[in-house]
Parts: structure tokens; C-alpha cells; sequence
């Protein structure tokens, strides 16, 4: 079958829908754009507050994606090419943080993390570290609502590959874990950066989980979404002008990294 | 002839969208005489009183309903500025109610409804022997702060610099209900909250201090001049400031404004 591309009319009841579509998410970003205090912006940019808000946020985001990558991709891998009991409900599982709202993954994380939770009493106790009010913990928090994103974009690459390369691999005596790193890696490479890009770009809009587990403090755990909030307290220009920045930065950023590894069409 | 069906089911959302949008409340319209919902903009603080006080209105005023927005004062005065519905604000500070009557937000002049004093908020039998405002800036002493934005944080600046005290908190949080929650959850050791949050907290004990007085937040009321159902906004407001509604309020903790 060869693919046929001939240019037709548009069916009203598609073109209405997405224009529509289209509009209600163009809009918003439109309104920020003419809203923006476009005489004063040089000044607003310069402020010290900003520049801290944004390297965190790009620091944090950018440590929260390694994490992710690093224990995203083998359990992506588990869950595709391992079979093992119960692996649905994992599977399900991996996702919760994805419906979950933030604000109560936050406070999941302080049960867990914090001075008083299962494993962060014992950190405190042991290393006397502390995790909440922590830059770590603005990574922790961003890596448990992106994560997801990851996992199920490597997960649907690796079920998208096919397997016989690895079994061709080990039929010529590669063991399981050579097979992964030489192998499959390379064949889902594209799918990684797909997911790494996603689970960066979650990372770097996190607000409700950072704010619950991390609190809010400039220069340690006051990320970009966090100083747009409070600014809105007070002064809704300097809000546009922060999410600005964070739109501006952040899409130079994906669309850079797209053109690079996932590939435009 | 499914295109044309299609065609018009699509209208016939927008439409419905449009209208849903347009006016939400379209099953209660505001009658002349109050009756209907009336949207009510308050401070975090007054979650619990207000919450009470609502109870109480609809139960005197059968028919009547009152919905609330709790949350940051000057959140919820950006919010109005941009036209929010909204039939009454009440502000944790009268710096945040400036916001809204500098915008010509307001109708009449905003009446002092209560006023508030912070205190530092300890877990009950106060692990960390917190005595005073001083003691928080001991090493060790983990402290979550309103951020200055908001009225609370502003008065917890206020004070601390009346004392004289340093310190640099865990935590600048959104609201006061947010330092509250750090507190509660165990992360922090104390907050500069008002002494209302802590009555309104179970387990949690108050420790008074004399900055304090330096630092008491009035609680503005007003109406809204773009209120739907200004009748309604009224008698709310004619209500919570009644003797019966002070003594909610003052129940909960805040003291009756000067002259009242």
C-alpha cells in the first residue's frame, strides 16, 4: 500500500473542533503576550529574584530527568519485556502519580520523606539529613510527578521494537545485560530522549508537589512556578514577566532538543 | 445529511459551552431581595468562622446560600481586580483591601469587621520549649513563615523586627494555612500564625508574645461593586457583623474592632 497524500477538502466537522482546539490553547499563552509590560520588561528581567528562581529551576529540572532516566528506564524495561506476577498492577501503579494531584503527591512524599516519615526518620536519625526545605527535595518532588512520563514513553518504545534483534544478540551469546546496553538501548534511544524531553518539561512546570514537600524559600527551594505564585499575591506584572521567562526558556529549550534527538516531520 | 447533523450538534455545544460559561448560575438568578447564592472572597484565616457563620446564614435565611473562596488575601484581591465573581471581600490586611478599592473594585468604603494577633504555634507540650519570638532563631529550630506577600507574612516581619530577631525560616509559604500545615505535618518546630489558626487546630498549642501587639492585622469587609447579587452581599454582611456574628468571630479567636 503506498501512502497517498492528496490534498482534499477538510471536513467542516474536523476543522471547526481543532480550530477550536487550537484557539483555547494558543489564547491563554496570546494573553500573557499582550498583557506583558513590555517598557519595563529590561528592568523586571534584571531583578536578582528572577535569575536565582530560574537556575534552580533549570538545575532542578534538569537533575530530576538524570533521575528519572536512571531508574525510569530499567523499570520501563521491566515492564515491557519482563513477565512477571501482578506486572498490570505495576504497571498501573507506575502511573498513579500522573492522576494523583500534586499537592497530595507532596504530602505522600512527607509521610514518606519528611522528618517524620517511614524512611526520612530514619535518614534523619542516622545521616541527619533532612530532605523537605532541601534543593534535593525540589528534586525529589519534580522526579515523583515526572517519572511517569518517562516510563511510559520508553515502556511503548520498547514494546514498539522488535525483539528479534535481541534475540538475535543472544543467540550469539550476549548476556541479558549487554544485550540492554548495546542492543536495545540504541534501538529506543529516540524514545528515551522523547520521554527525557516530557518528563523535563513536567519537571520544570511542578508546582504543587514542590510547594507541599519543599516549601517555598528563594534560592533553595523557590523554583519558577513557585515565585509566578506568590508574585500573583502581589503583583500580577511581575507574575507575566516570570512566566515569560519560563515559557520562553522552556520552549527554546524543547524545540532545540527536538529538532536534535526526536526528530521533526 | 451526517455532516449537517454533525454540524449542528457542534453549534448546539458551543452554544451550551458558551452559556455555561457565560453564566454559570443561570439555575439561581439573584432576585431583588437577596435570595440566591452570594460568592464570598475571604482570607485563609477565616476558613472556620466564615464556614460557621455561612451555616448559620442560610439556617436564619432559608432559600439563601453563600459559597465561599478562601485563600490568600492579596490572591484573592488580584483575583477581583481581574473580575472574579465575586459579591463580598474580606482581607486579612487593609493593605491587600486597598488593592481592590484602588481599583474602584469596591462599593462603599470597607467597614474593620475583626482584628487578628499573631502568635508562634508549637506542637501541644511545645517539644522545642519555644518561649518567645527570640527563640526561633536558635540553631536547630526549624520555623515556617508566611511569605511577605501575604498579611500574615507582612505582620511576621513586622514583629520580628520590632523584637529585633534574625532568622532565616525553613519555609516561606503561600498562606497561612500552608505554615500551618508544615507545623502539623511535623516538619517544622513552629509558625508565626494568627492565634485564630491555632484555636481552630487541634493539637497545637499558642505561644504569646509581646511584638505581637505591634503587629495586629484589621480584617476589612466590603461589598463588591460588580456584585450579581449586591442584596444578598448586603445582609451577608450585615450578618457577620451583627452581635451574633461577632461573637462567632471573636469565639474563634479574633478580638471585636476598636468601638464596636
Amino acid at each position: 500500500m503506498s501512502r497517498t497524500v492528496r490534498r482534499q477538502r477538510v471536513p467542516i466537522a474536523l476543522l471547526v473542533p481543532a480550530g477550536l482546539g487550537l484557539a483555547f490553547l494558543v489564547l491563554p499563552l496570546a494573553g500573557l503576550l499582550l498583557r506583558a509590560p513590555w517598557t519595563t520588561l529590561p528592568g523586571r528581567l534584571t531583578e536578582p529574584g528572577v535569575l536565582t528562581a530560574l537556575r534552580l529551576s533549570l538545575v532542578t529540572a534538569t537533575v530530576a530527568t538524570l533521575l528519572c532516566v536512571a531508574l525510569g528506564v530499567p523499570l520501563a524495561w521491566l515492564l515491557a519485556r519482563v513477565e512477571f506476577p501482578g506486572r498490570r498492577l505495576v504497571r498501573a501503579l507506575v502511573t498513579v502519580p500522573l492522576v494523583l494531584p500534586p499537592v497530595v503527591g507532596g504530602v505522600a512524599l512527607l509521610l514518606v520523606f519528611g522528618r517524620r516519615g517511614l524512611i526520612g526518620s530514619w535518614l534523619d536519625e542516622t545521616f541527619g539529613v533532612t530532605l523537605p526545605f532541601t534543593t534535593a527535595g525540589v528534586v525529589l518532588a519534580e522526579a515523583f510527578v515526572a517519572m511517569p512520563f518517562l516510563v511510559i514513553a520508553v515502556e511503548g518504545a520498547l514494546r514498539g521494537a522488535d525483539p528479534r534483534y535481541e534475540e538475535a544478540a543472544a543467540t550469539l551469546g550476549a548476556g541479558r545485560f549487554t544485550t540492554f546496553t548495546r542492543v536495545t538501548l540504541p534501538l529506543v534511544a529516540p524514545g528515551v530522549a522523547a520521554g527525557a524531553v516530557l518528563c523535563w518539561a513536567r519537571a520544570l512546570g511542578e508546582f504543587g508537589a514542590t510547594i507541599t514537600f519543599a516549601g517555598n524559600y528563594p534560592g533553595r527551594t523557590q523554583t519558577m512556578p513557585l515565585a509566578v505564585y506568590l508574585a500573583l499575591e502581589t503583583d500580577l506584572q511581575a507574575a507575566i514577566v516570570l512566566s515569560l521567562i519560563l515559557l520562553t526558556v522552556s520552549v527554546v529549550i524543547l524545540a532545540a532538543l527536538r529538532d536534535k534527538w526526536v526528530g521533526s516531520t | 445529511m451526517t455532516v449537517r447533523w454533525i454540524r449542528a450538534a457542534l453549534a448546539g455545544a458551543l452554544v451550551a459551552a458558551l452559556g455555561l460559561t457565560g453564566c454559570g448560575d443561570a439555575d439561581a438568578p439573584a432576585g431583588p431581595d437577596g435570595a440566591g447564592p452570594v460568592t464570598v472572597f475571604a482570607a485563609a484565616s477565616l476558613t472556620e468562622s466564615f464556614t460557621r457563620l455561612g451555616k448559620d446564614y442560610e439556617a436564619a435565611h432559608p432559600g439563601r446560600t453563600v459559597r465561599f473562596n478562601f485563600g490568600g488575601s492579596s490572591g484573592l484581591a488580584t483575583q477581583i481586580t481581574q473580575g472574579a465573581p465575586a459579591d463580598v471581600f474580606a482581607a486579612a490586611s487593609p493593605a491587600t483591601m486597598k488593592t481592590v478599592t484602588d481599583a474602584g473594585d469596591a462599593a462603599g468604603e470597607p467597614a474593620v469587621l475583626v482584628r487578628n494577633q499573631l502568635v508562634v504555634a508549637v506542637p501541644r507540650g511545645n517539644p522545642a520549649r519555644v518561649g518567645g519570638l527570640a527563640d526561633l532563631a536558635r540553631p536547630g529550630v526549624k520555623v515556617a513563615l508566611c511569605a511577605e506577600q501575604v498579611p500574615c507574612g507582612a505582620a511576621a516581619r513586622t514583629a520580628l523586627d520590632a523584637a529585633g530577631v534574625r532568622l532565616t525560616p525553613a519555609t516561606l509559604e503561600q498562606d497561612v494555612k500552608g505554615a500551618l500545615a508544615k507545623l502539623r505535618l511535623g516538619e517544622v518546630d513552629a509558625a508565626l500564625v494568627y492565634r485564630t489558626d491555632v484555636r481552630a487546630a487541634p493539637g497545637l498549642d499558642a505561644v504569646e508574645f509581646p511584638e505581637s501587639a505591634r503587629a495586629v492585622n484589621d480584617y476589612p469587609i466590603v461589598v463588591l461593586r460588580a456584585a450579581a447579587n449586591s442584596a444578598g452581599a448586603r445582609a451577608f454582611v450585615d450578618f457577620v457583623r451583627s452581635d451574633a456574628g461577632l461573637a462567632v468571630l471573636t469565639a474563634a479567636g479574633f478580638q471585636a474592632p476598636p468601638g464596636a
